[in-house]
């Protein structure tokens, strides 16, 4: 990272009197303010926001972003979260004028072009799920899963039938039993089984006329396809419940299968992963889900429905679906993100998503190869996307699966994401993506080794390049101080860099 | 204290009963296992709490432990200590990191509750 | 074109150092019964100069230009300066993920920091979140939160004055979780609070009024607040982030938590999302909060860092008895808020508000003297109100359009709002409207 020296708070910046954006002086006739709205509802004293000149605020932020990592300057193998490419093309498109300045409440007639993107966006991510109805209205993919949820309620009491209960495996992402407890499910998690895969014959002790739904992310979080997911599927159908497929993996499969082949009755997609819009900082996503035609009339909406007009020519307009569970947010949905996945699909078409998940699982594999001799791979030789490792066998040297991610870093890599999932301990997750090529693969390789050979006293301090080291989350969860206070400014600003030792920077 | 005087429940909770009031706080395993603790949320004094049902939360940085009571009964005093001083939940669960007392209901219940012996077990399973 | 970098020979390389033939044979986890041997049926791949052509083709001659925005309804127009453009298109940003890392993440746990800073100045409470997804999820994640707070389950009050899409979203919400949703009844466009009494009980977890209203009317918050807190619940405030350089902030009232749609605060209209979703509250409750929350704290050297702070409430911790399945914020909505009130400033910021109100005000009153309707309800507003139409609302949104305006949304649209409401539009004036955009509007609604 460029910048390591400290950034002072923009609340401690502020200078009284100086200005950055001003406005027109009012150029309408009328009483002042006092005149219009009652005393009782004005503010008596200012807003005590940072007073700033806009050479403050540009210096700020730039320096603060300097103070990243991100897909743009680094590797970023973040295991689960997808950290491909950003094509600039989609940022350029997404703030074209009729679709950046379009309000809500547009009138239908007035922008067929943008619904008509929509529309086809919805006929495309039901082809890729083999799930042909799709709703755009998910502002996240745990969002998605909640709507999803939502929607099997909806249609298993449209059938009369009362069904308390959503099964997970072990390795389920955490926003799967969260989803399904606030959609007022009660919820199962199923014994971890020795081998990764979903615990089949606990699966089965499960299954009865109470459950609703079972959740399974495929490829699972362990990189690994659930080659038994047909029997699944059949085992669920044969008790009257639904199959859920959390969509985070899709890029493994684009093209290659699809969830609705294999039994899948409803999934999300999470477009910021599979579809490239961007991850930014942490959100926005979007979440459309996909489902099986007879659930399609519980869908939470507005959808997009297309028809033609007298002249046989495509019209679009918004409906909500005739027995849907409802809406989820105001509007119909994060149009934003959902567009720049339009752009992706529109530009890759079939063959281009098919070789995106082809040479992801191939990056992958290159990696799980060329570092199972100095990590352990707990689950299998192969994988698809991606592959979690596990640092036990350092255990003995005292080192942990968080020393070598922070070592990383000095290294110039983000570290894979860490602990997850909880069934492999010291869990070490690596998802390269299809946007990296073999040299950086290869240095990356290299780096691990190299990591793996330094000294464990040494590597519990990295890491030693950064604008800093291992903060204490213990004290930010004691006392936790979550907004600006003067009074908790730093003592010292004497030593930004801190202690850099000499061998450190590489 | 004398560990071997106290009740346990599997999840964790010991009792010391002295023929009038019952205190309750979370064994030496617990704490070991959440790690550094945080935060913890106390029943209110003069709560009715029913046992084995979540009466409030032991919260460290990677996990938090729900408390459930070991009886059922009413709540007499919290230890309000905690609040400034965690760190004696840490170093002392079974002393000064006592949580709360309660009068309970039917003290008789404490014989359903698990001896020393059968508590080792439960923990002994657990760190498998 | 996939974004791809293995040549054919590095291809060969990688897969003879893995030890199989092919990239399919990468797939033979995938049982070969579902796994496809057809290309997707998809529109042909286009070339980024192609798509480029085909995109402004569709957005100039099959839609029409945006026209000059006097719509509202809990989305608007306001100005963006430059910078909060400039700013977010950085990659180092926008090509992050959540702040896993926080050795490297500094630079996003800090602007989060800085932006829960600047949101919980606006509201007067004590902390903020860093963020939600936007304006009507965030009220039901509020909802949720004063459920947990109380530990009461049975029954949330709402004023009938709020958005009606909030009213559904919290609907949706609540549909499976056994709690009773019961609604105000309004009079002259804002909640009826002396006859809701009645309806908050010893078993309500909330009260929410939102203030501004949908009308664009002014509630009485205090009285909201006395009464959720005679009851024992909590008082909820949807608010206008646009509103507070003038307007009391809810912490003025003793809200317990504040939301809002960030929008307002430099984010563009973009059909409706990606926005913010703005949650505050009182210190008491911050265990209970849903989202992400970044704290300060210091690192093996002394020195200040952030950190992805209290993590234990979250769903990859808690799982099923997580404060909420959200994992995200909205990032870089959140980084383009906090650039946009850098930029406004207490001054700024206040003018904002103070231009909104006189020119909204001024535009009702020359449309309804114009003749071109009445104020549905006549009575102090912010930034929009409601023009109850004296000729049939689709020939005036119509006229609107054709001279370059857009106005509304129609309140028939809201199938949930009294029947009387429908030739009813609301118009919402912010401070990019000039005097002659006001006239011109005016004389082609009443021409």
């Amino acid at each position: 990272m460029e910048n390591r020296i400290a950034v002072r708070l923009l609340q401690e910046q502020g200078v009284p009197g100086r200005r950055a954006t001003t406005f027109p002086e009012c150029d309408v006739p009328g009483p002042e303010l006092d005149a219009l709205i009652g005393r009782q509802h004005l503010a008596t004293a200012p807003c005590d926001l940072p007073e700033l000149a806009e050479g403050d605020i540009i210096r700020h932020f730039v320096s603060l972003s300097q103070r990243n990592m991100s897909v743009d300057t680094h590797f970023y193998p973040l295991g689960s979260c997808t950290m491909k490419y950003n094509p600039k093309r989609h940022e350029r498109w997404a703030g074209l004028s009729g679709l950046i300045d379009v309000h809500p409440y547009a009138e239908d007639s007035r922008i067929q072009g943008l619904l008509g993107m929509l529309y086809e966006m919805q006929e495309m991510l039901g082809e890729i799920a083999g799930l042909p109805a799709v709703s755009l209205h998910p502002a996240a993919g745990a969002h998605g899963e909640f709507a999803a949820l939502l929607t099997a309620q909806a249609y298993f009491a449209s059938r009369g039938e009362h069904r308390t209960k959503v099964i997970f495996p072990a390795s389920a992402h955490g926003t799967n039993p969260a989803s399904a407890s606030m959609a007022g499910f009660e919820c199962v998690q199923l014994k971890p089984s020795a081998n990764g895969f979903v615990n089949l014959e606990d699966l089965k002790q499960q299954l009865g006329p109470d459950v609703a739904v079972f959740m399974v992310t495929n490829p699972n979080t362990l990189g690994l396809f659930e080659g038994d997911i047909q029997e699944i599927s059949r085992l669920l159908h044969e008790v009257g419940g639904l199959v859920y497929i959390d969509g985070a993996n899709m890029n493994a499969i684009l093209g290659k299968t699809r969830p609705g082949d294999f039994g899948g009755d409803m999934m999300h997609y999470n477009v910021h992963k599979t579809f490239t819009g961007p991850h930014g900082a942490g959100g926005p996503g979007a979440g459309p889900i996909a489902v099986r035609d007879f659930l399609a009339d519980f869908l939470p909406g507005p959808v997009i429905e297309r028809r033609l007009n007298g002249q046989g020519e495509p019209e679009y307009r918004l409906k909500t679906p005739a027995r849907s569970v409802g809406r989820l947010r105001s509007f119909l949905g994060n149009i934003g993100i959902l567009l720049r996945g339009y752009f992706y699909i529109r530009t890759l078409g079939a063959r281009g998503l098919r070789e995106a998940s082809e040479h992801a699982v191939l990056n992958a594999n290159y990696l799980l190869a060329r570092l199972s001799d100095v990590l352990s791979v707990p689950h299998g030789q192969r994988c698809m996307h991606e592959f979690v490792a596990s640092a036990t066998s350092l255990k003995s040297r005292g080192l942990s699966a968080m020393d070598i991610a922070k070592r990383l870093l000095d290294y110039g890599f983000h570290a894979p994401t860490v602990y997850f999932p909880l069934v492999v301990p010291e869990a070490i997750m690596i998802e390269p993506t299809e946007t990296e090529s073999k040299a950086t693969l290869d240095s990356f390789i290299e780096t691990i080794r190299t990591i793996i050979a330094e000294d464990a006293d040494f590597l519990h301090r990295a890491p030693y390049t950064t604008p800093v080291c291992r903060p204490d989350e213990v004290k930010a969860a004691r006392e936790p101080i979550l907004i600006y206070c003067p009074c908790a400014a730093p003592e010292t600003e004497e030593s930004p860099l801190g202690e850099v030792p000499a061998h450190a920077s590489v | 204290m004398d560990l071997s005087s106290l009740r346990y429940t599997s999840t964790h909770e010991w009792v010391h009963w002295d023929g009038a009031v019952a205190t309750v706080g979370i064994t030496d395993f617990a704490v070991s296992q959440l790690t550094d603790l945080v935060y913890v949320e106390l029943p209110k004094v003069g709560a009715a709490l029913q046992a084995g049902a979540p009466c409030g939360e032991v919260e460290s940085v990677k996990a938090v432990g729900e408390l459930n009571s070991p009886l059922s009964g009413q709540v007499t005093e919290v230890n309000d200590d905690l609040e400034e001083h965690l760190e004696r939940l840490s170093e002392s669960p079974f002393g000064e990191g006592w949580l709360f007392r309660m009068t309970p209901t039917n003290p008789a219940d404490l014989d359903a509750l698990l001896d020393r012996p059968a508590y080792e077990s439960v923990c002994e399973s657990e760190s498998h | 074109m996939a974004y791809l970098f293995a040549t054919e020979d590095e291809q060969r390389q990688m897969l003879d150092a893995i030890g199989v033939d092919s990239i399919e044979d990468l797939f033979d986890m995938i049982p070969e019964s579902i796994r496809r041997q057809t290309e997707l049926e998809l529109p042909p791949a286009l070339t980024e100069l192609e798509l480029d052509q085909r995109l402004r083709t569709a957005l100039t001659s099959a839609q029409a230009s945006t026209g000059v925005c006097f719509m509202g309804g809990g989305a608007y127009d306001h100005f963006i300066p430059a910078t909060v453009d400039e700013i977010c298109s950085r990659g180092e940003f926008y090509t992050a993920y959540t702040p896993y890392q926080a050795e490297a993440s500094q630079g996003t746990l800090q602007a989060f920091f800085e932006f829960q800073s600047l949101i919980a100045e606006l509201t007067g409470l004590d902390v903020a979140n860093a963020s939600l997804y936007e304006g009507a999820s965030a009220l039901a994640e509020a909802i949720l939160m004063a459920m947990r707070c109380t530990r009461r389950e049975k029954r949330v009050v709402v004023a009938g004055t709020l958005h009606p899409e909030y009213r559904q979203t919290v609907q949706t919400y609540l549909k499976y979780l056994q709690c009773e949703l019961v609604e105000t009844e309004t009079v002259d466009g804002v909640a009826d609070w002396q006859r809701a009494t009645s309806l908050i009980n010893n078993e309500t977890a909330a009260v929410v009024v939102q203030h501004p209203n949908f009308f664009g009317c002014l509630e009485d918050v205090a009285e909201v607040v006395a009464q959720a807190h005679r009851a024992g619940a909590l008082a909820i405030q949807v608010f206008d982030p646009s509103s507070l350089g003038i307007l009391k902030r809810p912490a003025d009232y003793g809200v317990d938590i504040a939301v809002a749609e960030g929008q307002s605060l430099g984010i563009p209209l973009q059909y409706g999302g990606p926005y913010l979703g703005l949650m505050a509250c009182r210190e008491e409750f911050v265990r209970r909060m849903p989202g992400r929350l970044i704290g300060q704290t210091t690192d093996n050297q002394g020195r200040r860092a952030f950190v992805l702070n209290l993590q234990t409430r979250e769903q990859h911790i808690r799982r099923d008895k997580a404060t909420s399945n959200i994992c995200t914020n909205q990032g870089l909505m959140a980084l383009r808020a906090a650039v946009y009130l850098a930029q406004l400033g207490p001054h700024g910021f206040r003018e904002l508000g103070e231009l909104c109100c006189r020119k909204a005000n001024y535009a009702a009153e020359q449309l309804t003297a114009a003749g071109v309707g009445s104020l549905a309800f006549p009575r102090s507003f912010f930034k929009e109100f409601v023009l109850n139409c004296h000729r049939p609302v689709a020939e005036l949104v119509e006229r609107a359009a054709r001279a370059g305006f857009q106005v509304g949304p129609r309140l028939s649209q809201f199938p949930s709002l009294h029947n009387s409401l429908d030739n009813c539009l609301l118009i919402a004036v912010t401070e990019k409207r000039t005097r002659e955009e006001i006239d011109l509007l005016v004389a082609a609604l009443a021409g």
